[in-house]
């Protein structure tokens, strides 16, 4: 998957053992649902080598999984590459985030997140009790942070695109306009949720903060070009540090 | 308080790369798009400047930005980056965007400004700088080489 997973477990009964199971969780899930991997189970699929009606259990849910996104997201969800094969990676990264703090929960861990790549699952409180406080990232800027949500079990995903320096331009999209989005982060009630609906309307553009709005349980904060940031009505509530 | 960091993403990484370093081993190619590559020149007679890039179009590997494949190519000209072009980008999604009839609230809105406040975690998107600066790289080695 090319990202740094990072977790952080406040109970004092975590073992290595505990990080261990959630790394190699990681692990066997990017050896399955890796297009970059000859022998994944995804590349037998996309050659024809496998048909995902005979796939694993896993591979199944995982592709019915994307087909519910892509129908509650209008299409804008749609893991079909240009090629005609499957890229379900937009899916598998907030699911599997999930399922390892579901792990770290059923083992009885109260206090953790799960972070791959700037999407996270926190759960119970951080190490001074107190909600787990999220910074946005500034998309100019790495080591700055714009925004703090203040969450306990909720998850946080971040879309987005940061380049800037060179001169660079999408040859697929020279119209898109100029109020283009360059990070939208969605709160919602796990990483899952959180992830493919961030994906979704980042893809809409402008339009994404508005579908994110109409979205019962979710809530959104975009950054445009111009630095200028939009949040859905009820996002505020996440930025009290004692939510 | 324990907090482990995943260094085996790096092997991940390489391991794409890898591949497709050896797809794309070789010559320079010249996308259709390249205005500015001159002649493309492969002729490792062809002068090379100080900064060791020669003359050319070179495409990167195609790197996983996690939402979709992500490749340049850099253009060098007169031994310097003169532009880098995307080949394969993420966020294409092939389709316009919807016009919503629906009259939409007006939402909350504010300058982005830096927080000082201490946080735990960072949410941003790293993929697709990350990708680029992958491909970007493996690009500019064949120039080099």
């Amino acid at each position: 998957m090319g990202m740094p997973i990072t977790v952080e477990i406040v109970d004092p009964y975590a073992n290595e053992k505990t990080f261990d199971e959630v790394f190699d969780y990681f692990m066997r899930i990017d050896e399955k649902f890796s297009t970059y991997k000859e022998a994944s189970e995804i590349t037998a699929i996309n050659k024809g080598i496998l048909k995902a009606d005979d796939a694993s259990d896993e591979m199944r849910l995982i592709l019915a999984l994307c087909e519910e996104t892509k129908r509650e997201t209008n299409g804008y969800f749609d893991i079909k590459t240009p090629k005609g094969t499957l890229d379900p990676s937009g899916i598998v990264k907030g699911w599997s985030i999930w399922q390892a703090a579901e792990f770290l929960r059923e083992k009885g861990f109260k206090k953790f997140y799960v972070d791959a790549g700037g999407d996270i699952q926190p759960h119970g409180s951080n190490a001074e009790g107190a909600a787990w406080a999220v910074g946005i990232k500034n998309p100019w800027n790495e080591a700055e942070h714009v925004k703090i949500a203040y969450v306990h079990d909720e998850g946080v995903a971040t879309s987005g695109t940061y380049i800037r320096g060179l001169h660079i331009y999408n040859p697929r999209n020279e119209n898109r306009p100029a109020d283009e989005i360059m990070s939208f982060t969605v709160i919602g009630p796990n990483i899952y949720e959180a992830d493919r609906f961030a994906t979704a309307a980042f893809a809409m553009g402008r339009e994404g903060v508005q579908f994110i709005e109409r979205l019962p349980g979710f809530e959104a904060y975009c950054i445009d070009k111009n630095k200028i940031a939009t949040m859905t009505s009820g996002f505020e509530k996440y930025t009290r540090a004692n939510a | 308080m324990k907090k482990y960091i995943l260094p085996i993403v790096i092997v991940v990484v390489f391991g794409a790369y890898a591949l497709f370093s050896s797809k794309n081993s070789g010559t320079p190619t010249t996308p259709g798009t390249a205005t500015s590559t001159g002649t493309g020149s492969t002729d490792n007679t062809a002068e090379t400047p100080p900064s060791g890039l020669k003359d050319g179009t070179y495409n990167g590997s195609v790197t996983d930005a996690f939402y979709g494949p992500m490749q340049v190519a850099a253009i060098v000209k007169n031994g310097k980056l003169v532009d880098v072009q995307f080949l394969k980008f993420p966020n294409d999604q092939g389709e316009s965007i919807e016009v919503n009839s629906r009259s939409n609230p007006i939402l909350k809105q504010e300058a982005i400004a830096a927080q000082s406040a201490n946080v735990n975690i960072v949410s941003g998107a790293t993929q697709s700088s990350e990708a680029f600066s992958q491909s970007l790289a493996q690009a500019l080695a064949q120039a080099q080489s």
